[in-house]
């Protein structure tokens, strides 16, 4: 059984400090080349996709509001424009921005999700996001919302694992809001029929007006009307991932997503998660996140780096360090333990990465467990994923 | 005495009659190929900027989707972000609405896309209030007419304020001090007005062009203000001579009160052409095109909408009809009204009368005549002269076909151009703000 492969890419990588490694190229990291030379290369080791973080605020050591740190990366382009421009130099590594739910107009995230399906010839998904932070709300001032530090414990949201925040009526509610989304941008995708398009000189119809259909949404929230303004994107329906630690979120994968990344630390965490999961959808592919350090002196690379960066990093999901046939190891054994893929976020750019498109994907092919060409144009394709017929093609 | 020079933007035709999508060489409308090719013919012909419209609701006739014309859409900014990828120097222009966006987020967008093409992103800042749109939205038609503009120029002074918060120099990335940005490079924003009541820090560094280039189109007297305190280039309707020395000097003497020389703000209205081997060729070249472009079905919409009425019983080819229309009905959603449709109504009737013209060869007649039409030599000698005539600073093309339509005239009209001296012979600046204001030949009329 083969595994899919994705990479997290971010700003210098996933540590703090990896910008003032040696390898890095921090100057550049505002530069369209920059980003191109990463998911070329991504291209090249034939990874499954790239997906590009995002969010409606700048980074920050606060749980809920800006530090005044200025030996960290600050600063991030707009995920889903990132991605469009990185679509026409590449062929088939699939795109997967990350665009938030909370504060944005679904409808426009939806057309543009489809717009970057159709630029890239079908390689979209989106990773649908909540913005849970009250200082976020105040950029849009158009809601209040409790600060996010009083529901967190010391270590914040990079606390191993990451944090359950299912029982907060706050959180369950941005939860609700991005189901609302993630269905709303689903039912526009669907809202022209694929063959909608007729072009007959003789009636002087563009379209079969019949196989375009308002979604009638209506949520707490918000109420879209539609049809979409875009015609049926290659996929019909791109790609929909979420990130997921605890049982709110896992629910919100299970009916939304296609694609989930969990946080296990252990292959008997990854077993638990996936019988938790599995429980809940049969055909969600369950991918795990790792941070991943790479290389023969990985540890001690890491250990600078959280010297410079005056702190023992964390994350929510398992870090490695270690060597590129160490990691095949430990992909396997939680493979094994039923997970499908995983996305790996390097703590270095674009050194890790370069780790993973070499040396990784060598060590997982000569174990029979990665492809050696390309299968697909599409996203759907790569991941075995049907492509779902419109849900308004029967009633017309 | 100096001359102007003329200013060129190709714009991508899509939801109305202009594109004929009915002849063989029209192709797909929402392929990348498509808007690949009429982006590089543009940048071949050394154009200031290529230009997407946007419409965020499909539009109705008579409670039903209209279907004659092009329909669907990609989202610009998203296009034009991969546009960036494919082109080097040509500006990168699209249209978005400032009444279903919050300023942050677009802000954000539009100085990634700056960022994302080195300095050729613009903003045709439009304005909205129509509830039939505001169905797609979470705040519905939510916005009183009057203050459309209000909005929108406030949403414009608050994305420069955001665009603005980091300096130039802010990201530093200097591993050897082991600074990411420099301290205070980064200022937090916080802006109480009338319609947007934000505070906090921005998520982009400063872009190339420090501001994206500002486009207006929209012609009330609040749109015109808005655009003479704000923009960089109205795109306007008004094409013809006389109707364009009109506007011109209107929205150019507007300019004082805020400050601005007249240079300051190019005007670029809409412009189609046909182009033939002789004068005679070319008007049937148009001729045949128009005759595309109001196909029988089109010519009767077009009817139905003045009217107001149901007039799909009338024969497009026969006599123009006597009913009255029915003021009280507007049949149509989703696009800008016709006016005074009582007006029209009389001067189209008349007009029929006296031409003795049936309903198809009416509508050709009063609707949407290419601007130029000539040969090559001719037609680069018009829009020069229009140019040195005051009735615009250039012009915003609309080619009939996608993706070719631009390809004629780039090859044949863009050297006679050049060779006049009416455009640059290649681009001279990276940014396009260079493009439309580095004019060293460019002197101010006194
Ligand atoms: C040449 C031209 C192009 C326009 N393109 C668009 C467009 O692509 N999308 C849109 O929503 N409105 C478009 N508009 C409409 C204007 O932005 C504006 O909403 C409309 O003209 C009404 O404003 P006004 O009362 O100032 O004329 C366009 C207007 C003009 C004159």
């Amino acid at each position: 059984m083969t595994l899919h492969l994705a990479v997290a890419l971010d700003g210098a990588g996933w540590h703090p400090a990896a910008w003032r490694e040696l390898t890095a190229a921090p100057q550049a990291i505002f530069s369209p080349a920059y980003w191109a030379g990463l998911v070329t290369e991504a291209e090249q080791g034939l990874l499954d996709f790239v997906t590009i973080e995002d969010a409606l605020g700048p980074q920050s050591t606060l749980t809920d509001g800006f530090d005044d740190r200025t030996d960290q990366v600050r600063g991030r382009f707009d995920a889903v424009l990132l991605a469009a421009r990185l679509a026409p130099l590449t062929r088939y590594v699939g795109l997967v921005p990350t665009a938030t739910t909370t504060h944005t107009e679904p409808f426009h995230v939806a057309v543009g999700i489809a717009t970057l399906d159709h630029v890239s010839g079908g390689r979209a998904g989106w990773r649908p996001q909540v913005s849970p932070r009250a200082a976020e709300a105040r950029h849009f001032g158009r809601r209040e919302f409790p600060p996010l530090d009083r529901l967190l414990p010391q270590e914040g949201l990079n606390r191993p694992g990451g944090l359950d925040l299912s029982a907060d009526p706050h959180v369950r509610d941005l939860f609700a809001e991005a189901a609302d989304a993630v269905e709303v941008a689903r039912r526009l995708w669907d809202s022209w029929e694929d063959d909608a398009v007729i072009r007959d000189a003789a009636t002087g119809r563009f379209v079969d007006r019949d196989k375009l259909h308002p979604v009638d949404f209506a949520g707490s929230r918000f109420s879209v009307k539609g049809p979409s303004i875009t015609p049926r994107p290659p996929q019909g329906q791109p790609v929909v991932t979420a990130l997921a630690h605890a049982r709110l979120p896992y629910e919100f994968a299970a009916a939304c997503a296609d694609v989930v990344y969990v946080t296990p630390h252990s292959a008997e965490q990854a077993h638990a998660i996936v019988t938790e999961i599995r429980a809940l959808s049969a055909d969600l592919k369950i991918f795990a996140d790792l941070v991943v350090f790479l290389g023969e002196h990985a540890a001690r690379r890491k250990a600078r780096l959280d010297e410079l960066d005056g702190a023992v990093f964390t994350s929510d999901a398992a870090i490695f360090t270690g060597t590129a046939g160490e990691l095949a190891d430990l992909l396997l054994e939680w493979q094994r333990a039923g997970v499908q893929g995983f996305r790996l976020r390097p703590g270095g750019l674009p050194h890790d990465l370069r780790q993973i498109t070499r040396g990784l994907t060598a060590e997982l092919r000569g174990r029979g467990s990665f492809r050696g060409a390309y299968e697909s144009r599409t996203l759907r394709g790569l991941l075995g994923l049907p492509r779902p017929a419109s849900r308004y093609a029967e009633a017309s | 005495m100096t001359r102007k020079r003329v200013h060129l933007a190709a714009h991508f035709p899509g939801v109305n009659n202009t594109t004929v999508w009915t002849d063989p060489r029209a192709g797909s409308q929402i392929d990348f190929a498509s808007f690949a090719h009429l982006a590089r013919t543009a940048e071949r012909g050394g154009f200031d900027f290529f230009f997407l419209a946007e419409g965020l609701r499909l539009r109705e006739l008579k409670g039903r989707i209209h279907d004659l014309d092009v329909v669907g859409r990609p989202e610009s900014l998203t296009v034009l972000s991969a546009l960036a990828a494919v082109t080097d120097r040509l500006g990168l222009a699209g249209t978005v609405n400032a009444t279903f966006n919050e300023p942050y987020e677009l802000a954000r967008r539009l100085a990634t896309l700056d960022h994302l093409s080195q300095g050729r992103a613009a903003w045709n800042v439009v304005t909205t209030s129509d509830a039939f749109t505001g169905e797609n939205f979470r705040r519905g038609g939510f916005l009183d007419r009057a203050d459309r503009y209000r909005r929108a120029a406030e949403f414009v002074r608050l994305s420069r304020e955001l665009w603005d918060s980091w300096q130039p120099d802010a990201v530093v990335a200097d591993p050897e001090t082991g600074r990411f940005v420099r301290e205070g490079g980064i200022g937090d924003v916080a802006h109480h007005g009338e319609h947007f009541s934000i505070e906090g820090r921005f998520t982009v560094p400063r872009s190339p062009q420090g501001h994206p280039v500002i486009i207006q189109a929209g012609d009330s007297d609040e749109g015109r203000e808005f655009a003479a305190s704000t923009a960089d280039v109205i795109f306007s309707r008004h094409g013809t001579l006389d109707d364009g020395r009109a506007f011109y000097s209107d929205v150019k003497r507007r300019l004082a009160r805020y400050g601005r020389r007249p240079r300051e703000l190019k005007i670029m209205p809409a412009a189609t052409f046909a182009l033939g081997d002789t004068e005679e060729e070319a008007a049937e070249n148009a001729a045949a095109i128009r005759r595309q472009q109001v196909g029988p079905q089109t010519a009767i919409a077009f009817l139905e909408q003045v009217w107001g009425r149901d007039m799909s019983a009338y024969d497009p080819d026969g006599p123009f009809p006597d009913v009255e229309p029915d003021l009280s009905e507007d049949l149509s959603q989703g696009r800008v009204p016709f006016g005074d449709r009582a007006a029209v109504a009389a001067k189209w009737r008349a007009l029929a009368q006296e031409k003795g013209l049936t309903i198809r060869e009416l509508v050709i007649e009063v609707t949407g005549r290419q601007t130029f039409v000539g040969t090559p030599q001719s037609v680069a000698r018009q829009i020069d002269e229009h140019v040195q005539a005051d009735a615009a600073d250039g012009f915003i093309l609309v080619p009939h076909l996608i993706p070719g339509g631009l390809d004629e005239f780039v090859e044949r009209v863009v050297p006679l151009l050049r060779e006049r001296g009416a455009v640059r012979t290649g681009y001279t600046g990276t940014t396009l703000r260079e493009h439309l204001f580095d004019d060293e030949s460019e002197s101010e009329p006194s």
